[in-house]
């Protein structure tokens, strides 16, 4: 579904990947070795050379915006533009379901932003970007705030919307965590990406 | 204009002790503000007594050219400062070309449009009546495009993960922007608004006094006086808008990015 050809910016050396619907792919590396730069090449954010297509179609026959409601891209420390809440969802309502699932408070959209926590604002990205209904999400340590039992809800959330044909690239540190959600893993040094031979 | 007193160099001079006092003041009390004081003082004399020299030139003049040519380097020279007081924002010569273009369009517009239809002086390009209105009129405008400017580069700069947020979620540059766009707008603006609300209660505004000084009735002061504020009102908020909108299409690009590698280094 996703394909990347000879992908490169600063910092990343040129790489080629497929992604499949439904797959989910772990991505791992150190510090700096490029695992932001990677997604933010993917959601066009920043300038890069090479071809990303989806479903056959190149990024560049389709305005940016559109690119990027069917790549959503979900940073490690993600942005809000207003203080309330429901501005940053289509339909809040139509989120309560989902919201509650990932445990967060019926209560959280009173508060303003800046005063929920980071594993709540954390979630509340996750589900902002989903509402969109991409087919592919690029996340960036999505559960790296989160305490057992909330990773769990979101990886439980998230194998299910991959069941319904979402691809998945996943930025994660912990490698247990990799073994668990991830079909294939890669691992990226000094911008350099591989795929780890799975045993 | 009967009444109009004129001033003599002695009458100048007794104006000036009064700097050369304060600045003894400093000396004594080791303020360390003299040598500046004095040297300001310095330019200023100089700079107006050019100025009146070229004005009373152009005016004898009464040449189209040579009064655009005026213009022209006044708005020149206003384009410089914008440049020159932005701080991180926008790369110098991209700061500059904004600015000068913006007022360019801004100014001339709204003084050709005011000497035209409302002053109407013959010739129209009168360089006593279109100077002194363009350079009232390029001062805030200089000063509305260089806040707005100023305030957009540095929102841009701390909102970054807003606007990225946005984009993300598939909002063009125009609507991922349009928060920082406001902000901006509204900084440039701010200091005419406050002028147009304070002007008569709390400062009597440079142009009435000075005609009023020059034996004109206070009411006709007035009436001059609104219509400058009028077209200061005018120009700045085009000349702002302009400015703003062409400084968010510099600051994003083509494919709805957020370019912040097109700032300069701080």
């Amino acid at each position: 579904m996703l394909s990347v050809r000879h992908l490169a910016r600063p910092g990343l050396e040129p790489l080629s990947f497929d992604l499949a619907a439904g797959e989910c792919v772990a991505l791992r590396g150190p510090s700096g070795a490029g695992k932001s730069l990677l997604l933010r090449a993917l959601a066009d954010l920043d300038p890069s050379t090479g071809e990303v297509l989806l479903d056959g179609r190149e990024r560049h026959q389709m305005a940016a915006c559109a690119w990027r409601r069917l790549v959503g891209y979900v940073p490690a420390e993600p942005g809000w533009w207003s203080d309330r809440l429901a501005e940053h969802f289509l339909d809040w309502a139509g989120q309560a379901g989902p919201a509650r699932r990932l445990m967060i408070p019926d209560s959280t959209a009173e508060r303003p932003v800046r005063q929920l926590s980071t594993g709540e604002r954390q979630r509340l990205a996750l589900l902002r970007a989903m509402e969109r209904g991409p087919k592919v999400l690029l996340l960036d340590e999505p559960t790296g705030p989160l305490d057992e039992e909330a990773t769990a809800a979101v990886e439980a959330m998230l194998r299910e919307k991959q069941g319904n044909g979402l691809a998945i690239l996943w930025v994660t540190h912990d490698r247990r965590q990799a073994e668990r959600i991830a079909d294939r893993r890669f691992y990226i040094d000094r911008g350099r990406l591989r795929e780890e031979v799975l045993a | 204009m009967s009444e109009f007193i004129r001033l003599t160099p002695l009458d100048l001079g007794l104006a000036a002790l009064l700097l050369l006092g304060v600045a003894v003041l400093s000396l004594l009390l080791q303020l360390r503000i003299e040598a500046k004081l004095l040297v300001a003082a310095l330019r200023c004399t100089l700079q107006l007594a050019l100025i009146g020299l070229v004005l009373t030139k152009l005016f004898e003049l009464l040449s189209p050219w040579w009064t655009g040519l005026a213009a022209l380097a006044m708005i020149l020279f206003a384009g410089r400062e914008i440049m020159a007081r932005q701080e991180g924002g926008l790369q110098r010569l991209w700061a500059y070309g904004i600015g000068t273009t913006s007022m360019l369009l801004a100014a001339s517009l709204v003084t050709v449009f005011a000497l035209t239809t409302q002053v109407q002086p013959q010739p129209w390009y009168d360089p006593r009546y279109a100077l002194p209105l363009l350079g009232m009129i390029l001062g805030n405008i200089l000063t509305g495009i260089s806040l707005g400017l100023q305030r957009l580069t540095e929102g841009a700069r701390q909102q970054r993960a807003g606007i990225e947020a946005q984009l993300c979620l598939g909002a063009t540059r125009r609507s991922a922007m349009l928060p920082i766009t406001r902000q901006a707008l509204t900084t440039a603006l701010m200091p005419i608004i406050n002028s147009l609300a304070a002007t008569g209660l709390v400062s009597l505004p440079g142009m009435m006094t000075g005609q009023i000084l020059a034996g004109v009735d206070p009411i006709e002061a007035v009436k001059y006086q609104l219509l400058i504020m009028f077209l200061i009102a005018g120009g700045t908020t085009l000349g702002a808008v302009i400015a703003v909108f062409a400084g968010v299409y510099r600051l994003t690009d083509t494919r709805d990015r957020l370019r912040l590698d097109r700032l300069a280094e701080r």
